[in-house]
């Protein structure tokens, strides 16, 4: 026997439920109880930078959008900084870099509109390419998955980002990348989530 | 001189896997690759911040929050209460915590929701606050009666109530729930046994707290949140102890 070291244990995560609603959107649920919902606003009015929207869906492995789903999404502002004091720099008034989005009940769509990120600082030197940091929960996923959106028209940071080289498998980085399109002169980029099966989105343990 | 660093690695053997087959919706939904493992940079260590103009001071009363005026929800009146604490047992402050649950009867307030037990008119079912500087929360509430769900024939959910935490860093970003002491059906959830280990669950259990009941009116549970701890530094691209 030795020491005991005395740290705490992580609480054990369960899943968030199919009424996931109520807690963080009770509107969705059906009723309305705060002043103001939670994650609405990712960038306040003074963001700076290009307005971009987001789409997509997240797919089970059967190939069926999952309907009941809850993402949230974390992201600095057009110049590479993360509204916190670790966060690398001043952020506009009323930038929060957080969302919260849900799923549509019927087709499983979900969307935002936000600012394009900026190139972050890496770990320890070096840059990382424009992204966003996703967490997925739902019915049926036991703990929050985490994963990155990066951007299509960002191919030349995109090739040298520490994170995608991190990944062995070349061509599953392309899991990660949000294709772009123009509709009513604003950019939309699309990042459709495969939980499981033929090009599973990558997921990190963080 | 130190200065805060990276999350410790999340220990996964507290944690369910994802895939856990007795709880049928995790079949189509967990990954089937391993996960990449990644080292915290600026984008890991920072989150979202919450203060006292993102919520109001009565949103963490359960009993009032949906209740018509000088009404309250029928049920067992309890105390929810406890601490954000890290793994290195220190409180996690001004965090914000969400929670949510179905009535007395089991039956939530969600247009989803279609079990026979009925809507009680005086209770949404949702609650928020932030923890203190010492890392304490409370709620008032009504305890939530056991809920029949679709997955083995005869499955009935414990008694529970949703828990959502935030921390200081998005990577602590936690959503599980809390159970209650004593409840025969915790043993045989396949929910809750998608956990592998036992005392990981008592820790998701609440206890009775007769200390913090308010005598003639509410009975309490407490319930602590752990959080992923933090190393003290990253200094020079080496890092120091803790």
């Amino acid at each position: 026997m030795s020491q005991d070291l005395a740290y705490l244990k992580e609480s054990a995560s369960q899943t968030a439920g199919p009424y996931v609603h109520i807690g963080l959107a009770p509107g969705a649920a059906g009723f309305d109880i705060y002043r103001q919902e939670l994650g609405h606003d990712i960038t306040g009015p003074n963001a700076k930078g290009d307005r971009i929207r987001i789409e997509g869906r997240v797919i089970d492995g059967m190939g069926a959008p999952i309907k009941d789903v809850l993402l949230e999404v974390w992201q600095a502002n057009a110049n590479g900084y993360y509204a916190h004091p670790e966060g690398g720099g001043e952020v506009e008034d009323g930038f929060c870099g957080w969302g919260r989005i849900i799923s549509d009940f019927d087709s499983g769509e979900w969307s935002f509109e936000t600012v394009k990120p900026g190139k972050t600082q890496g770990r320890n030197v070096g840059t990382q390419a424009p992204h966003l940091n996703f967490w997925i929960v739902a019915r049926g996923i036991n703990i929050g998955l985490n994963t990155r959106m990066y951007f299509d028209d960002e191919t030349e940071a995109n090739a040298s980002d520490p994170v995608l080289n991190l990944i062995e498998w070349a061509h599953r980085r392309a899991t990660l990348i949000a294709q772009r399109s123009e509709e009513d002169g604003m950019s939309v980029y699309r990042f459709d989530i495969q939980l499981q099966g033929e090009n599973e989105t990558v997921f990190f343990d963080v | 001189m130190t200065q805060p660093g990276e999350f410790y690695q999340r220990n996964r053997s507290v944690h369910p896997t994802a895939l856990t087959p007795d709880y049928k919706t995790s079949v189509a939904r967990s990954p089937r690759y391993s996960m990449i493992s990644l080292q915290n940079s600026v984008s890991e260590i920072t989150g979202p911040r919450f203060g006292h103009g993102d919520i109001d001071a009565g949103d963490n009363d359960l009993l009032t929050n949906y209740a018509k005026a000088d009404e309250s929800p029928i049920g067992e009146r309890i105390i929810l209460h406890g601490r954000v604490l890290d793994e290195n047992a220190r409180p996690v402050p001004n965090t914000l915590v969400e929670i949510w649950q179905a009535n007395a009867g089991g039956r939530y307030r969600h247009k989803k929701d279609t079990y026979l037990a009925p809507i009680d008119p005086n209770f949404g079912g949702c609650g928020r606050t932030l923890s203190d500087e010492n890392g304490y929360f409370y709620f008032r509430t009504v305890k939530p009666g056991a809920y029949p769900w679709r997955n083995m024939v005869n499955n009935w959910r414990p008694a529970h109530i949703h828990v959502s935490v935030f921390g200081s860093g998005f990577v602590q970003r936690l959503i599980t729930q809390c159970y209650f002491e004593g409840d025969p059906l915790i043993p045989i959830c396949p929910i809750v046994q998608t956990i592998p280990d036992a005392d990981a669950i008592d820790q998701l259990t609440a206890k009775l707290d007769l200390n913090a009941t308010v005598p003639l009116d509410s009975i309490a549970y407490k319930f602590d949140i752990v959080l992923r701890g933090r190393r003290s530094t990253l200094f020079e691209n080496r890092l120091e102890g803790n």
